[in-house]
C-alpha cells in the first residue's frame, strides 16, 4: 500500500482485497468481551477534524483505541479559512509532536493532499469537500461483500446527489478495482459535467435500474441545495422541490418492492427520513445502515493497521491462508 | 549624452548588424559601425526585438506591498525584457480614480525599470454598479486609456454598454475579464473531467464564451472598442474569429500559462496552478495556439498576479487564483510558438510589443512604445539569445512573489538586456540599477 489513503483510487485490487480481509479479521476483536489489540501501542493517531462529524470522527477513534494506539482528537473547525491558523501550522504542530499517522476531514477538497506534502506520517482522508471518503467506500464494500458473498460483478446502483458526494466519487472508483458494476442516479443537475469519463454508468431513472441492482446506496440530499435562490454568490436551485425530489428519486415502499429478493440497501448517513429514504425502507431487513456503522469500526482498524505498517497478523493469531497480513508500508 | 552601440545583432532573427543608441533613440544601424564614444555592448548574434509590452500585469500596489510593489514588479518586467506594463486596477484601494493611477504612474516614474501605464476600474471599488470617473482618469498625468475591473468581469450588460460607449470620447478601451458570475459560483477549476474527479466546483467554458459573444455584440452595436483579457478557451477563439470577420474592433490577449499548462495539473492539488480564468484542456492549448498564430488573438499578456506565499501555501479552495509571469512569458513564447513554427521573431515583435502598445494606445505620444526597431525611433529594446534554455528557479525571481507555475521547468530563449529609451535596465541578464 502507498504511505497515505488519499483517495480510493490509491488502492490496487490487491491492497483494496488486503483491507477487507485484514478488516475481517479484526471483526472479531469486536465480538470479543475485551475488544482491544496491542498491535499498535505506543503509536499515535491524531484525528484532525476541521468539520464535524461525530461519526466518522469516533469511528477513527474507536478503531485506534482498539489497535492501543494514542488517539489525540484535533478540533480545529474553520480554522483554517481564517488567515493566520493556516493547515500548514496545524500540519507542522502536529509533525512537531511526532505523530504516525492523521486522520483528516475537512471542508475543501484536497486538503489530506496538501497535508500530505508537510507531515511524515501517514495521512488518512477521513472526507475532504466533495472530493473523496475513502474509507467510507471501503466499509460500504466490506458490507456488500459481507452480506452477499462477492463483489466482482455485483450491480451496485448509486442514487442521489452525486456532484456534492465524496461518498459516491470514493464507492465508484474502489468499486471499479473491486469488479463491480456501477450505476449512478440522480437528476443530471446532480450529475458532475465529466461524469462520462467515470468508471460507471448514469441514467435519469431510478424505477428502470432497480430491478436489476444487487445494492441500492441512497445518498443524502442536502437541504441547502434547494439554494436560497439567485443572490450573487449562491447557487441556484438544483431541483424545483423537496416534494418532487422524493417521488422521482425516493426509495420509498413502493419502489423498494421492485427490488430482487436479496437486494440490499445502503446509506453511509445521516440519512433525511421521508426525503430521499423512507422511514420503513431505513428501519426494513434490506437495510445495512446499522452494519454500515459496525463495519466502518473494523474497516478504519485495518487502515490504520496497514498504514502503520503491521508486518504479521493483525490480530496475532497463527496465519490461516497466503492473503494473509504481510504488506507493510512501500 | 549617453550612447550604446550594440554589437552583431540580428534585429527580428534577421541578418547581423550593430546599432548605436544616442540619447534614447536609435541613431544608426549598419554594419561595422565604429566604436564611437559610448559604451560598446557584444550581442553575439542576439535577436533585437522592440521593448515587450505587456497589456495586463498586477503590480499589488498600492495594498498588497507583502505580494508585490511598482518597484520590484517592473523590474522582474525588464529582467522579461519588458518596457511598459498596464498596471490593473484591483489595487487597495481601487485604482478608480485620477488619484489612485496617477499614484501608480508616478511610482512607475520613480523605480524606472520599465513605463507603467494604470488600468483604470470600469466601475467604483470595482463593484460593477456605478461607473468610475474615466474621463477623469483619461486626462489625468496618466493618461489611461485601457479601462478594466479585472479580477470581476462587468456583468451587468446594460453598464457594459455604456462603459464601452462612454470611452469612445477619448479613444478609450474596455479590457474585459469574460467571467459570467451566475455561471461560476465558488468555481475553483476548469468543468470537465478532472473536476468532477477532484471534487472542486467548475468554471464551465460557456461562462468566459456567453461574455465575449454578448461584448462583441454590444461593442459592434454602439461602434466601440473592446479588449478580450485572457482568453483561455477554444470557444472563444472561435467567437473572436466571428467578430473580427465583421470588421468589429475587438481584440484579445492569451497568457503564457494558457499556452502551455492543462488542467491536469489540479490533480496534485498544488495551489500555484490556481489561477482565473482556470487552465483549461489540451484541445483550448491547441486552440490557443493556433488562434495566436493567426492573428485572431492579438497579443499575450501576463496577467502577471503575484501573490503572498500564505494565500498560495493552503487549500485548493482558500487559496488566491494568480501566477507571476513576467519573467516567463517570453521564454514560454519562443517554447510554444517560435519553436515550433509557429510565430516568426517578427510576429513575436507583433504579439508581444506593437499590438497590445497600439491596444493601449502606447504608440504615440511624448514616450512611445511599441515602435519598430528603426532609425529615429525611440531605443525601447530588448535582446534575446534565442537558443538558451533555461530552467525556472522561483527563487531568483525578481518578484516579491514566488508563485510561478514553471518551477523546474525549462524554457526557451533568455532576455540578455533590456533598454528603456537607449538606458540599459538589464544588462548580461542582470538588472542595471538606474
Amino acid at each position: 500500500m502507498k504511505r497515505h489513503l488519499l483517495s480510493a483510487a490509491d488502492l490496487t485490487l490487491e491492497d483494496a482485497t488486503l483491507v477487507l480481509d485484514t478488516a475481517e479479521e479484526l471483526a472479531q476483536v469486536s465480538a470479543r468481551t475485551v475488544k482491544k489489540l496491542p498491535t499498535l501501542r505506543g503509536r499515535t493517531v491524531v484525528n484532525l477534524f476541521f468539520e464535524d462529524s461525530t461519526r466518522t470522527r469516533t469511528s477513527f477513534e474507536l478503531a485506534a483505541k482498539r489497535l492501543s494506539a494514542d488517539v489525540i482528537n484535533f478540533s480545529a473547525k474553520g480554522s483554517s479559512v481564517s488567515k493566520g491558523e493556516t493547515l500548514k501550522d496545524t500540519a507542522l504542530t502536529l509533525e512537531a509532536m511526532g505523530s504516525d499517522a492523521v486522520v483528516i476531514r475537512h471542508s475543501w477538497s484536497g486538503a489530506p493532499a496538501n497535508l500530505a506534502r508537510w507531515v511524515r506520517g501517514s495521512v488518512v482522508n477521513a472526507g475532504d469537500g466533495t472530493h473523496e471518503h475513502p474509507t467510507q467506500a471501503l466499509l460500504d464494500a466490506f458490507t456488500m461483500r459481507k452480506r452477499l458473498g462477492r463483489l466482482e460483478g455485483l450491480k451496485v446502483t448509486i442514487v442521489g446527489d452525486i456532484l456534492h458526494s465524496r461518498v459516491a466519487r470514493s464507492n465508484v472508483l474502489l468499486l471499479a478495482t473491486l469488479g463491480a458494476d456501477v450505476t449512478l442516479v440522480a437528476p443530471p443537475t446532480l450529475l458532475p459535467v465529466g461524469v462520462q469519463a467515470w468508471p460507471a454508468q448514469v441514467s435519469y431513472d431510478l424505477d428502470a435500474v432497480l430491478p436489476k441492482s444487487d445494492v441500492v446506496m441512497m445518498l443524502r440530499v442536502q437541504r441547502e441545495r434547494m439554494g436560497p435562490g439567485p443572490a450573487a454568490d449562491t447557487e441556484t436551485a438544483y431541483f424545483p422541490s423537496t416534494r418532487e425530489y422524493s417521488r422521482r428519486y425516493g426509495l420509498d415502499v413502493r419502489r423498494v418492492t421492485a427490488l430482487a429478493d436479496d437486494a440490499i440497501v445502503m446509506h453511509p448517513g445521516p440519512m433525511v427520513r421521508g426525503m430521499e429514504i423512507a422511514p420503513e425502507v431505513a428501519d426494513g431487513h434490506r437495510s445495512t445502515i446499522m452494519e454500515q456503522v459496525a463495519n466502518g469500526v473494523s474497516v478504519r482498524m485495518a487502515v490504520l493497521y496497514l498504514l502503520l505498517g503491521g508486518a504479521d497478523s493483525a490480530i496475532g493469531a497463527p496465519a490461516t491462508g497466503s492473503s494473509r497480513v504481510t504488506a507493510g508500508q512501500t | 549624452m549617453s550612447s550604446y552601440l550594440l554589437r552583431h545583432v540580428r534585429p527580428y532573427d534577421e541578418d547581423a548588424v550593430d546599432v548605436r543608441l544616442v540619447d534614447g533613440r536609435i541613431a544608426e544601424i549598419g554594419t561595422d559601425l565604429t566604436d564611437g564614444t559610448g559604451t560598446v555592448y557584444e550581442g553575439a548574434g542576439a535577436v533585437l526585438l522592440p521593448g515587450l509590452v505587456d497589456l495586463h500585469t498586477h503590480l499589488r500596489e498600492p495594498g498588497r506591498e507583502d505580494a508585490e510593489t511598482v518597484e520590484t514588479g517592473t523590474l522582474a518586467a525588464a529582467l522579461g525584457g519588458f518596457t511598459a506594463v498596464h498596471a490593473m486596477a484591483n489595487t487597495d484601494p481601487v485604482a478608480d480614480t485620477a488619484g489612485v493611477v496617477e499614484q501608480v504612474w508616478r511610482l512607475g516614474r520613480e523605480a524606472g525599470h520599465c513605463d507603467v501605464a494604470p488600468v483604470g476600474a470600469v466601475t467604483v471599488g470595482l463593484g460593477g454598479e456605478q461607473m468610475a470617473e474615466l474621463g477623469t482618469m483619461a486626462d489625468s498625468a496618466a493618461r489611461v486609456r485601457v479601462f478594466s475591473d479585472d479580477g470581476r468581469c462587468v456583468s451587468d450588460a446594460s453598464l457594459m454598454r455604456r462603459a464601452l460607449e462612454y470611452v469612445k470620447a477619448f479613444d478609450g478601451v474596455i479590457a474585459q475579464h469574460a467571467q459570467e458570475p451566475r455561471l461560476t459560483v465558488g468555481s475553483q477549476m476548469n468543468e470537465g473531467v478532472h473536476s468532477s474527479l477532484l471534487g472542486l466546483t467548475g468554471w464551465p467554458a460557456v461562462a468566459e464564451e456567453a461574455i465575449i459573444a454578448r461584448d462583441c455584440l454590444l461593442t459592434a452595436h454602439v461602434g466601440s472598442r473592446l479588449h478580450v483579457c485572457h482568453v483561455s478557451t477554444a470557444g472563444s477563439v472561435e467567437l473572436l474569429r466571428w467578430a473580427k470577420s465583421k470588421g468589429w474592433d475587438v481584440t484579445a490577449e492569451v497568457t503564457p500559462h494558457h499556452l502551455i499548462l492543462t488542467d491536469d495539473l489540479a490533480c496534485s492539488y498544488d495551489p500555484v496552478f490556481k489561477v482565473n480564468p482556470p487552465l483549461r484542456t489540451q484541445v483550448d492549448v491547441d486552440a490557443l495556439r493556433a488562434g495566436l498564430a493567426d492573428g485572431t488573438i492579438d497579443c499575450v499578456a501576463t496577467d502577471h498576479a503575484p501573490h503572498a506565499l500564505e494565500d498560495k501555501e493552503a487549500e485548493w479552495g482558500a487559496a488566491l487564483p494568480g501566477m507571476t509571469g513576467l519573467e516567463t512569458a517570453l521564454g514560454v513564447v519562443v517554447l510554444t510558438m517560435v519553436e515550433p513554427g509557429l510565430l516568426s521573431w517578427r510576429q513575436v515583435a507583433e504579439r508581444l510589443s506593437s499590438t497590445p502598445a497600439r491596444i493601449g494606445r502606447l504608440d504615440h505620444g511624448p514616450q512611445p512604445q511599441g515602435r519598430p526597431v528603426a532609425v529615429g525611433e525611440p531605443a525601447n529594446l530588448c535582446l534575446v539569445d534565442a537558443a538558451a534554455r533555461w530552467t525556472v528557479d522561483p527563487t531568483e525571481s525578481a518578484s516579491r512573489s514566488r508563485n510561478t507555475p514553471f518551477a523546474g521547468r525549462e524554457l526557451a530563449g533568455r532576455v540578455v538586456a533590456t533598454f528603456l529609451r537607449g538606458r540599459p535596465t538589464v544588462l548580461d541578464g542582470k538588472p542595471v540599477t538606474a
